[in-house]
């Protein structure tokens, strides 16, 4: 928590008007102004990105407006493009990652931080935080060649066989889909979730939690009522992270989702997502208005970012 | 024992026994990988993939020298640009952000990192590539170091913030000023978590393929100076795995394995120089 | 602290040196010749140590945007450019054919390697979607002697823009009216049905994969995973393996109807064994060169490339230009003012 209470100046009289010293001295002022510009820069970058998007848009944003958004064909040749699809892709395949992420990143954070010895629990993370430096592309080909063919031998049958009254787990199986996509996405995004949470879990005082056991507390029980709400902010922090990368990925979810811009109850059934269309056919793009077509794609992606931090963080505020 | 008391052991066992089988499903599947990987590129690494540049295929031998220099080159430029705006704005965040521009610069910081690598190396493709018209090191600099800023601000904000109170009073109270004590004080007691942000957000975007295709680009050469284009390790790996030829491929795993051991040397590196001012390791 | 900052410093100031440079030219484009390409950079630069060619393959259509925004020195594209397209650039544009290449369907059924033999109607409408089971009358008369199963056909297409979607579409669209006017020709249209991979590797591995599937691939592609591709009817309607022989026949029957500027389509060509899914690859480069020293570099490498560099294409599996095109080639490339 920032400490506000502290602007109040703890000197007064002369002591205060020393060069140099005080907490409103010279030295104070050029480093709050300095951390200032810099964040100052940051929301500067974000409003770039923003202008850049929009203003390489505008032939697209002309020629379909807002059916832009509910328009389900894209058609580069015709020149007709919705992005409906993509955005349906885009929102059920980070859904499922962050579903799937969430619980398995924090479950093995508390067991690094809480059970595991600790030489294992360090080696252990430094092996997970490996995993965040595999390209998109070594994903990819994992997916490629050893989830897909599990899925479509062995889960997506299964599924099928048992689920498949549910529409959720019908349709033929594949291997690529929406739900190998979503579960390429988990194993990317888990690395974020388990490191930061992890070492935010051990940054709890030591007090806190000696304070629980005194008091009779289990051992999950002093987990989950001292650690856990102090680490509240630092894990919902690393949660937004790991949702931003499973919007934005690219390379790995084109390769195992089958590239096929529909709607589709079913989460077997192939998709496609506004990032993977975005790479796909970008460096190809000929005309001018597809050029802006796919960067107004860029847009929406941005838009939706916006608005589901924007959830998110209404969310912390009214569980506070 | 009272019956409470059992089910709450019962409780804590389950509760633990589920965190224990995700760690085991992660950490299997994290083994799996690592595995897969440094198996298949293990058998393709020789003497001269660290030496020579790459040749055609076909033709015997080949590595890609060239590219794991550019990888260091890059990430070092992107480190430059990219660490000192997300650190210290994660310190104006902790230290001074309660207000509603705070809550504006967490918001855009976030809304960075959703942002598509490639629409990341777009953006600084119009930027950089098209006013200077030509691909360069410095416009893939450019790229990685934007992608660093979200966790690095956020990483670096959460761990200044864990830090406790008692320590910043104690310190304003001995008559230190603010500013000494934000930098001698309060980011050594957060050092660890910061140094394992940072080391992450290096990590993961030294295997970010897509900004550089149109800021780098690739280079089959050297690269000299930061004005030229320049090869590295993720986008040789894209271009030979796309490829038909296996002897390309076996040096798209070769290349990722090195990717990986670069990144964990570094790791490691860090973490040993950091250790005399590290006080929990 | 203050020692990062001087590890900093150091490292910026030793990084940034340059020595005296040899000459380098930057290109992007097609992924089809990448393999090509680079073995031809390769042999230049041993003849030519002072001059280094450095290409990248990012997509036709970024070959062709990068060109036209001078970011770089030459282009190469599967596709030629358009008319569009050559009046956005800010100068002429020149095309030269370097190699041929041919498109192939991969296709996995039960029994493995048996040679199919598609007719025109039958692939057309396997894409558009109009045939959907392998035992479809359409498909089984060409292969009276083969026993296809009755399953669900799986369409694999390209799901990234690229020259060779271009070149296949191309050729779809002329052997079908109905798929000319529901999808057309580009580097990305519409597929009406089908499962998009990314590359032709990842068109090549999801066919290898899904059993009862299909797509198209360039031929070195099939040949190195060694997958069945079968064979295409022609226009002459005659069923026609791709092999080098029959896209370089292909190619001489357009040689006769080359146009000046060599932007011509040799898709569904005439002549009994030429190979109807055939394409050339061009490199794109200004008729007026803005820097003479590099417009020196790219008039000796084509006269090379149209001379030793076309003994190099066999052995890559791509198909050397025929005697008449190089020198069509030879002549328009006086045209180029340094």
């Amino acid at each position: 928590m920032p400490f506000v209470s502290i602007e109040k100046p703890l000197l007064r009289g002369p002591a205060l008007r020393r060069k140099g010293r005080g907490p409103f001295g010279i030295g104070d002022r050029l480093f709050k102004g300095l951390a200032l510009f810099f964040a100052w820069m940051i929301l500067a970058i974000a409003v770039m990105i923003a202008w850049q998007l929009w203003k390489n848009s505008a032939l697209s944003r002309r020629a379909f407006g807002w059916s832009f958004l509910t328009g389900q064909i894209w058609d580069p040749v015709g020149e007709r493009f919705g992005a409906l699809p993509f955005i349906f892709g885009t929102l059920v395949s980070s859904a499922i990652a962050l579903l799937v992420a969430a619980p398995m990143g924090i479950g093995v954070a508390v067991f690094l931080a809480e059970l595991a010895p600790r030489r294992v629990s360090d080696a252990c993370a430094f092996l997970i935080e490996l995993l965040a430096a595999i390209p998109s592309v070594v994903y990819g080909l994992l997916g490629i060649f050893v989830l897909v063919p599990w899925m479509r031998v062995h889960l997506q049958p299964w599924l099928i066989r048992a689920f498949g009254f549910i529409p959720l787990f019908r349709g033929p199986a594949y291997g690529v889909g929406m739900l190998t996509a979503g579960m390429v996405l988990a194993i990317m995004v888990i690395p974020f979730i388990t490191t930061l949470s992890r070492e935010v879990f051990m940054s709890v005082p030591v007090s806190l939690k000696e304070a629980a056991l005194a008091l009779g507390a289990t051992h999950w029980e002093s987990v989950r009522l001292a650690v856990l709400p102090y680490a509240r902010s630092g894990v919902i922090g690393s949660l937004f992270l790991a949702l931003g990368r499973a919007l934005g990925e690219t390379m790995a979810v084109t390769m195992v989702i089958g590239n096929r811009p529909q709607i589709a109850a079913s989460l077997l059934a192939p998709g496609y997502t506004m990032a993977a269309v975005l790479a796909n056919e970008f460096t190809e793009a000929t005309s001018d208005l597809y050029v802006h077509a796919l960067i107004e794609i860029g847009l929406v992606l941005f838009c939706i970012t916006i608005l589901v931090n924007g959830l998110g963080r209404l969310i912390l505020i009214k569980t506070r | 024992m009272s019956a409470s008391y059992q089910k709450r052991r019962l409780v804590n066992f389950i509760a633990f026994g589920l965190t224990g089988g995700c760690a085991l499903l992660t950490l299997g599947v994290l083994f799996f990988i690592l595995g897969y990987v440094t198996a298949h590129g293990f058998a393709s690494l020789s003497w001269s993939f660290f030496t020579q540049l790459p040749k055609p295929v076909g033709d015997p031998g080949g590595g890609m020298a060239n590219a794991i220099a550019g990888t260091l080159k890059l990430i070092f430029l992107a480190a430059w640009i990219g660490l000192p705006i997300g650190v210290l704005g994660g310190v104006y965040l902790a230290e001074f952000g309660g207000n509603a521009f705070g809550f504006f610069v967490r918001y855009a910081a976030d809304v960075i990192n959703g942002v598509p690598s490639i629409v990341m190396g777009i953006f600084a493709y119009a930027i950089v590539v098209l006013p200077m018209k030509r691909f360069s090191t410095l416009a893939g600099g450019v790229a990685l170091g934007l992608m660093l800023i979200p966790i690095a601000v956020r990483s670096t904000e959460e761990f200044l913030k864990l830090v406790p109170r008692s320590i910043r009073e104690s310190a304003l109270a001995l008559g230190i000023p603010r500013w000494k004590a934000i930098l001698w004080i309060v980011i050594p007691a957060a050092l660890r978590g910061l140094l394992t942000g940072v080391m992450l957000d290096l990590s993961r975007v030294s295997g970010e393929t897509a900004p550089l295709l149109f800021t780098a680009f690739g280079n089959r050469f050297w690269s000299s100076g930061w004005l030229n284009p320049i090869a590295s390790l993720p986008v040789m790996i894209f271009t030979y795995a796309v490829s038909p030829y296996a002897d390309w491929h076996r040096q798209a795993w070769a290349a990722a394995l090195v990717l990986l051991m670069l990144v964990l040397i570094s790791n490691v590196g860090a973490r040993l120089l950091m250790r005399k001012r590290i006080r929990a390791f | 602290m203050k020692k990062l900052l001087a590890v900093w410093l150091v490292g910026l100031l030793g990084a940034g040196y340059a020595s005296a440079d040899p000459l380098l030219m930057n290109g992007a484009g097609a992924t089809f010749p990448y393999p090509i390409y680079s073995k031809w950079f390769d042999e230049y630069h041993k003849i030519h140590p002072e001059i280094q060619f450095n290409y990248q393959s990012i997509g036709s259509g970024g070959g062709i945007r990068q060109i036209s925004s001078r970011t770089v020195d030459f282009g190469a594209s599967d596709g030629p450019m358009t008319d569009q397209q050559l009046k956005d650039a800010p100068a002429p544009l020149m095309h030269f054919p370097t190699v041929l290449g041919g498109l192939v369907r991969p296709y996995h059924i039960e029994g493995g390697k048996t040679e199919l033999r598609f007719t025109q109607k039958a692939i057309a409408g396997i894409f558009l979607g109009s045939v959907t089971r392998w035992n479809d009358p359409e498909i089984q008369k060409a292969n009276a002697d083969v026993k296809l199963p009755d399953a669900a056909i799986v369409v694999v297409h390209r799901s990234d823009g690229s020259g060779t979607s271009y070149c296949w579409t191309d050729f779809l669209s002329k052997i079908s009216p109905q798929w000319a006017q529901k999808v057309g020709k580009g580097t990305s249209v519409n597929w009406p049905v089908g499962l998009g991979g990314k590359g032709n590797e990842g068109v090549a591995g999801l066919v290898e994969q899904t059993p009862d599937s299909i797509g198209y691939v360039e031929l070195i592609y099939a040949l190195q995973n060694k997958i069945a591709y079968g064979s295409l009817q022609n226009k002459a309607g005659r069923f026609v393996k791709c092999s080098l022989d029959s896209v370089s026949a292909a190619a001489a029957g357009a040689a006769r109807r080359m146009p000046k500027d060599f932007r011509v389509s040799i898709t569904d060509a005439p002549g009994e064994s030429a190979y109807p899914a055939s394409t050339f690859t061009w490199l794109l480069i200004y008729e007026k060169q803005a820097d003479p020293a590099k417009g020196k570099a790219i008039v000796d490498f084509l006269h090379w490339m149209l001379t030793e560099g076309q003994g190099y294409t066999k052995g890559l599996g791509y198909a050397p230009l025929s005697p008449q095109v190089v020198a069509e080639e030879k002549a328009a490339m006086q045209r180029i003012q340094l």
